[in-house]
């Protein structure tokens, strides 16, 4: 949607998962970038990869090597949680500061792990005291508590669980990371339907077609089935809005399993659809 | 090794007979597909079966813990009364307080343990180390199954970045108290050796450098105060690892059927088969329901079109999209419904309502069971 804009945009996967880019067509990211379309790049990021770079370019190879074969790592991580997290969002912070492209998009992880990746930074100014570690750490949030910088999507779906969880989610990162949260993306929303309570039977005699052995029946079903879905749905959102007062961008459910390009375009065509509806 | 498919034929009728034929099952799969429902469900079969079960759930929705009775009793195993011949318990998982009752059954003294519990290194593993919660799930699983009684035990895997976390855990855990560097710099207290570390001392000079010593200090005490217990934790986890791969263990996928949940479940598969372990069951979650059979979406189409302006004509593009769906989904689960064959498939529908009670775990057991499937598209409009 962003390159629609005429944006260069570059999408950032840090949990080496696959399917962000199966729906461009690709069976993974590589550490390096990508070209997914025209104006739209991506790439994987890890945080070995991120620590390991970060070294070399500090003239400290050798170092790094020891770290990880010797299992230091996971040691120095453990003493000091939040430092990969670190190394992710500082490896995104200089993509940022090397305008790697006009609108970086970081998928970030789901909302248990999102409040503690988030938090890293914060965090890590407390047990961290002092070294190049620590000035990762306060730039970092200078760039995440900026709002001309940065500012967090929260995605979810109109389902109770996941509505419970992007309300917590979404106080806890702005009181305890003071991070500025833009509208919030509902995902997966059945379109609405009118007339689907009607009688089958009926609407048969009133359009003066006949129905066959079980038809009236399979319609009947599938109406009371999508009507339940969005009554679920309309509760859903309600339960959002009076939770947490911010704007819903709401992108629909696509009649498919398979996410391709295609389908990609159709959810950015609707995104921005209710983007200008704002 | 490959005891799990050696211990029972292949191809079982149902998800449920896997089920019924394991003292455990573990469920895994990506996160948000509905892994603790499915876990659960399977429990309260168990229940059903006669059996004593318990469910080992991880961070359950909030009306369903009610419903388990989770929300009053985090950190023992809780009993479920209901309506069956059998027990149903259900337990949350607490890593923190597992590793904590781990560290002081193998302390050779009660003020070493009390040592490592309060160091500040110690507190941080629980949360940080990748793979301990995963490792702690496991243990609890153990610990269940060696001391508790129970004949069924479903583990419901936490949702995890890697997917072979929960398998690798146990040897990553005992690798990192084996760690090298850290032995090796207490070398000098316990026999002099101080040459031998310069190296180390460097090196961690330079860690100290890079993220402060209070890190490396935090560390160093850790270690110091959990020598002599590796031999411990090293046996405990063979034994898990044992348990994992024995016959009476059955791993079930769950899974939805969204591409990349899809495409993670493969993923999980296949680092189980390096792992040597089989999966013995597939369960595909919040499948779209069918509402008749027999019939092509195309011609739901067709009629909805020449139908269009009239009610009718909504409601049978309305059966269309569904069926459409149903059938997109269908050819997107195909590929891992192969690649778990001869293993059963259980496909249980999106209900009408979120699950989040007995009835609605009782709903679907009985999909799990395969007799959801024989009432065709009738068990969703009947769930509660």
């Amino acid at each position: 949607m962003a390159a629609g804009e005429g944006l260069s945009t570059l999408v950032v996967e840090i949990e080496g998962k696959h399917g962000l880019a199966a729906a461009f067509g690709h069976a993974g990211f590589a550490y390096d970038d990508q070209e997914l379309m025209p104006g739209v790049r991506a790439r994987t990021l890890t945080p070995d990869a991120a620590l390991l770079e970060y070294l070399d370019e500090h003239g400290l190879t050798r170092i790094s090597k020891r770290l990880t074969r010797t299992g230091t790592i996971d040691v120095v991580a453990t003493a000091a949680p939040g430092i990969k997290d670190i190394l992710l969002l500082g490896k995104v912070k200089q993509l940022e500061l090397r305008k790697a492209a006009d609108l970086i998009i970081l998928d970030a992880p789901a909302a248990g792990h999102a409040v503690t990746f988030l938090l890293s930074a914060r965090s890590l100014l407390d047990t961290v005291t002092v070294g190049p570690i620590r000035q990762q750490a306060e730039d970092v949030l200078a760039m995440l508590t900026d709002p001309s910088r940065c500012r967090v999507l929260l995605v979810t779906l109109p389902e109770e669980t996941p509505v419970n969880e992007v309300v917590e989610t979404a106080f806890t990162l702005e009181d305890k990371v003071g991070i500025d949260l833009g509208p919030v993306v509902v995902n997966g929303l059945y379109p609405a339907v009118d007339g689907l309570d009607v009688d089958p039977e009926k609407a048969a005699a009133d359009a003066d077609v006949g129905l066959r052995a079980g038809e009236a029946d399979a319609l009947r079903a599938a109406a009371r089935f999508r009507l339940a879905r969005q009554q679920l749905q309309e509760e859903q959102l309600a339960r959002l809005a009076e939770a947490l007062p911010l704007p819903q961008l709401h992108v629909p459910a696509l009649f498919t399993a398979e996410v391709g390009r295609d389908e990609v375009d159709e959810l950015a065509d609707a995104l921005a659809a209710s983007v200008r509806s704002m | 090794m490959n005891g799990g498919a050696l211990g029972r034929g292949p191809g079982l009728g149902s998800l449920a007979e896997v089920s019924s034929q394991s003292s455990i099952v573990v469920c895994c799969g990506p996160g948000g597909v509905g892994k603790t429902t499915v876990s659960a469900a399977l429990a309260v079969q168990g229940a059903a079966e006669g059996r004593r079960a318990i469910v080992v759930t991880v961070d359950p929705a909030r009306r369903l813990a009610n419903a388990l009775g989770l929300d009053a009793l985090p950190d023992t195993p809780h009993q479920i009364a209901g309506d069956w011949p059998g027990e149903l318990w259900a337990l949350m998982l607490n890593p923190k307080s597992t590793f904590d009752s781990l560290v002081v059954k193998y302390a050779p003294r009660p003020e070493q343990a009390e040592t490592i519990l309060s160091n500040r290194f110690y507190r941080n593993i629980a949360g940080a180390l990748s793979g301990t919660q995963e490792y702690m799930a496991m243990e609890t699983l153990y610990e269940l199954y060696v001391e508790s009684g129970y004949d069924l035990i479903v583990v419901d895997t936490p949702p995890t970045r890697n997917a072979l976390d929960f398998v690798d855990a146990p040897r990553r855990l005992t690798r990192f108290l084996d760690n090298r560097i850290f032995r090796l710099l207490m070398l000098p207290t316990r026999v002099g050796l101080k040459a031998v570390n310069a190296a180390a001392q460097t090196f961690l000079r330079t860690v100290s450098r890079t993220v402060g010593g209070q890190v490396v200090t935090d560390a160093i005490a850790f270690f110091q105060a959990f020598e002599g217990m590796e031999d411990g934790f090293r046996d405990r986890a063979q034994r898990v690892l044992d348990l994992l791969t024995d016959p009476a263990t059955a791993f079930v996928l769950v899974a939805s059927p969204r591409r990349d949940a899809v495409v993670e479940a493969g993923f999980f598969t296949d680092k189980l088969a390096e792992a040597d372990i089989p999966v013995q069951g597939l369960v595909m979650n919040r499948m779209q329901p069918r509402f008749a059979t027999g019939w092509a979406s195309e011609a739901d189409r067709e009629r909805a079109r020449t139908l269009s302006g009239t009610a009718l004509g909504a409601l049978w593009a309305n059966l269309a999209d569904l069926h459409a769906l149903a059938d997109a989904e269908e050819r997107e689960v195909a590929g891992l419904v192969k690649r778990v064959a001869p293993g059963p498939v259980a496909r249980v529908p999106l209900f009408g309502s979120d699950v989040h009670d007995l009835d609605g775990l009782a709903a679907v057991g009985a999909w799990l069971g395969g007799a959801g499937a024989t009432g065709g598209a009738e068990g969703p409009s009947s769930a509660p």
